[in-house]
C-alpha cells in the first residue's frame, strides 16, 4: 500500500531554493499526522551535499538522482527520473513547489504517473487519511477543496505561503540511477539570461509596491522603486499599467499576470479591478493609496490613504526609511 | 505545417464569481463566457506560423455545447477547422481527463506543433499542456513568451524566477503560451462570416474511447476568506498620513 510523504526538492545552480524547505516542513507535518516518513527526491549533478540541509527541515530520507543530464533542469529528464523513483517506492503523497519549474514538472509527472494533481495550493491537510488540498481558483475569487482518488496524491504548494519549521532528521541518502536515455531528451537549454537587478521574483517577494493607472506614466514608477528599495521589496504593476507599456509583463499582478501573496502589498494608484484584486487578495497586509475614496481597492485594504499618491508615497518612503534604518 | 491550438471557454476576467450555497460549484447563470486569454495567444501564434510557413490550423476544444462559440471565435480569427469534444460525462473533467480527450483527438490527425494556454483562468491548474505532451510522448515548452520556428525545431524564450531561458526543442512539441508572446488579433466581420462555414467535427467521449473518470475532484467550493475591515487613515497632511501608515506597519502589522 502506498506509504509516506514525498517531496521533489528544487535546486538551482547547486543551491536549494526556499520552496524546498517549505515543502519539507509541510511534508513533515502531514507525515507526523499519518505516522509516516518524509522522503525527498533531489535531482541534479553534484548535488548530494545538499541532502543534509533537507534533513534540518524534517526529511528522513533523500533519494539522490545524480547525472549530468539532470543539470540544468530539463522537463523530460527530471520527469523520467522522478517517475522512476516514485514508481519504485509507491508513496501516498507527493508534494512539489508551484514555482515555474515545479509547475512544469508536476503536471508532466502527474501525467506519467496517471494520477491527480492539485496545483498552487495554499493549504494541505489530512482528512480521513487522505490528502485534502485547498487551492485558489479563478485567481482567488473562490477556493476549492481537492481530493485525489488515484495514487500518489499530488499537490504543488504556492511559494511563500507555507512556514519553514526546523525539525532535524537523519536525511539518510540513497543514490539511485535516474536511467535517462539521452536520446529521449529532445530539449536543450541554449542560454540562461540572468536578471542582474538582484530583485527576487514577484511571486517570492515579501514586500510588493504596485502601481496602476494612477501612476500616469512610466516615469511615475520611480517613486515606487524608491519605496520598494527601502522596504527591500519589488515593484509590481496592474494590467492597465502593463498594457499601456509602462512596465514589463513580468511585473503584472492579477488574473492574467502573477498571483502573489507577500507579507505587505502596497497598491498605489490602483483602482482595484476584480481581476487585479483576485491576484493579490491573499497578501497578509494590504495598503492602498488612491485619490478616489470610492476605489474598490479600499475594500481589501488593511490601511487606506485617500490622497494624491505623488505626495504620499515619497513621504511614506521617508517615514519607512527612518523606521527601518 | 500542421498546427493545432487547444482552446477553452472560461468566464471573463471581469466576472464576479459566486459560490453556490451548497459548495458544489459556482453560479454560472450570469457569466459572460470568453476564450481563455492565454489560449488566444496560442491561437494567434498558430495563425502567424501558418501565415509565414503555410499549412493548416486546427482548433481543438473540450467543453459543453456553449464552448462551440469559442471554437467559432478561433475560426473567425483565421483557423481552418475545429474539433469540439462535447459530452455531459466530461462536465467535471479534471486536467487528466481533459488532456486524455485532447490527446485522443490529436493522435488521429497530423501535427507539428500544438499550442495551449499556459493555464486556464477558471480552474488555474496549468496542467493540461504538460499532460497532453506526456500523453503524446513529445516535449513541452511551458510559459513561452517568444517563439522562432526553424523547420524541424523551435527555439523559445521562457521566463523563470529571476532569469530567462532560451530553449530549443525538436518538433513535434507542445508550447504553452504566456502573455507577451504576441498581440492576438480580433476576428474581422468577413472572418466571422467565413467561420460559420468552416468544418467543426463534434465528438463525444465514446467516439474517442477515453475513460471519463477524473483523478481529482473539487469536493467543495468555498468563497475566499473575508478580510477584516481596514482603517482609513484620516487627516489633511500627506506627510502625517504617511507617517501613520509607516507606524502601523511597524507596530501593529509588524511587517516592516
Amino acid at each position: 500500500m502506498a506509504k509516506g510523504v514525498w517531496i521533489i526538492a528544487e535546486q538551482r545552480d547547486g543551491a536549494l531554493r526556499k520552496i524546498s524547505f517549505e515543502l519539507a516542513s509541510t511534508a513533515r507535518k502531514l507525515a507526523d499526522q499519518m505516522g509516516a516518513e518524509v522522503s525527498a527526491v533531489l535531482l541534479g549533478s553534484g548535488i548530494e551535499g545538499l541532502a543534509a540541509q533537507l534533513g534540518k527541515y524534517g526529511v528522513d530520507k533523500v533519494y539522490v538522482g545524480d547525472s549530468p543530464a539532470l543539470e540544468p533542469y530539463i522537463t523530460e529528464a527530471h520527469a523520467v527520473a522522478a517517475a522512476k523513483i516514485i514508481k519504485e517506492n509507491d508513496p501516498a503523497i507527493v508534494l512539489l513547489g508551484a514555482s515555474v519549474q515545479g509547475k512544469d514538472l508536476s503536471a508532466r509527472l502527474a501525467g506519467k504517473l496517471a494520477t491527480g494533481l492539485a496545483t498552487d495550493c495554499i493549504d494541505v491537510k489530512i482528512a480521513d487519511g487522505k490528502l485534502l488540498a485547498i487551492r485558489p481558483m479563478y485567481a482567488g475569487k473562490c477556493f476549492g477543496e481537492v481530493i485525489t482518488s488515484a495514487t500518489p496524491q499530488m499537490a504543488s504548494l504556492r511559494p511563500n505561503v507555507f512556514a519553514m519549521t526546523e525539525n532535524a532528521k537523519a536525511a539518510a541518502v540513497t543514490k539511485f540511477d535516474p536511467a535517462i536515455d539521452a536520446a529521449q531528451i529532445k530539449s536543450k537549454i541554449l542560454e540562461v539570461q540572468k536578471d542582474t537587478s538582484g530583485k527576487v521574483d514577484l511571486t517570492e517577494a515579501n514586500v510588493i509596491v504596485t502601481g496602476g493607472r494612477g501612476m500616469k506614466g512610466p516615469e511615475g514608477f520611480q517613486i515606487l522603486e524608491e519605496l520598494a528599495e527601502v522596504l527591500k521589496g519589488c515593484v509590481g504593476a496592474s494590467r492597465a499599467a502593463v498594457d499601456a507599456g509602462w512596465r514589463l509583463q513580468k511585473d503584472q499582478v492579477g488574473q492574467t499576470g502573477k498571483v502573489v501573496s507577500p507579507n505587505l502589498y502596497i497598491a498605489c494608484g490602483v483602482s482595484g479591478a476584480i481581476q487585479h484584486l483576485a491576484g493579490m487578495s491573499s497578501s497578509k497586509y494590504i495598503v492602498a493609496i488612491n485619490k478616489d475614496a470610492e476605489a474598490p481597492i479600499f475594500a481589501k485594504a488593511d490601511y487606506g490613504v485617500v490622497d494624491d499618491l505623488f505626495k504620499v508615497v515619497p513621504e511614506l518612503t521617508g517615514a519607512c526609511k527612518k523606521l527601518v534604518g | 505545417m500542421n498546427i493545432i491550438a487547444c482552446v477553452k471557454q472560461v468566464p471573463d476576467t471581469e466576472a464576479q464569481i459566486k459560490v453556490k450555497a451548497d459548495g458544489s460549484g459556482i453560479e454560472d447563470g450570469q457569466i459572460k463566457w470568453v476564450m481563455n486569454p492565454y489560449d488566444e495567444y496560442g491561437v494567434e501564434e498558430a495563425l502567424r506560423l501558418k501565415e509565414k510557413n503555410g499549412g493548416e490550423v486546427t482548433i481543438v476544444s473540450v467543453g459543453p455545447a456553449r464552448a462551440m462559440e469559442t471554437v467559432r471565435t478561433a475560426l473567425a480569427m483565421g483557423a481552418d477547422k475545429g474539433v469540439h469534444v462535447s459530452d455531459p460525462a466530461l462536465d467535471n473533467a479534471d486536467a487528466f481527463v481533459t488532456a486524455s480527450a485532447l490527446a485522443a483527438v490529436i493522435k488521429g490527425i497530423p501535427y507539428d506543433i500544438i499550442f495551449c494556454g499556459q493555464r486556464a483562468i477558471d480552474d488555474d491548474s496549468g496542467q493540461v499542456g504538460p499532460m497532453l505532451a506526456e500523453l503524446l510522448g513529445i516535449p513541452q515548452l511551458t510559459l513561452v513568451t517568444k517563439l522562432e520556428y526553424a523547420g524541424t525545431s523551435v527555439k523559445v524564450i521562457r521566463p523563470i524566477e529571476g532569469a530567462q531561458l532560451s530553449i530549443e526543442t525538436s518538433l513535434p512539441c507542445v508550447v504553452t503560451a504566456q502573455k507577451g508572446l504576441n498581440e492576438p488579433r480580433y476576428a474581422s466581420l468577413p472572418g466571422i462570416m467565413k467561420a460559420k462555414k468552416k468544418p467543426v467535427d463534434v465528438k463525444n467521449a465514446a467516439a474517442l474511447g477515453i475513460a471519463t473518470e477524473s483523478k481529482t475532484k473539487v469536493a467543495k467550493t468555498i468563497p475566499p476568506p473575508a478580510r477584516p475591515p481596514g482603517k482609513i487613515i484620516c487627516g489633511d497632511d500627506p506627510a502625517q498620513k504617511a507617517a501613520e501608515v509607516a507606524r502601523l506597519l511597524r507596530e501593529e502589522a509588524k511587517v516592516i
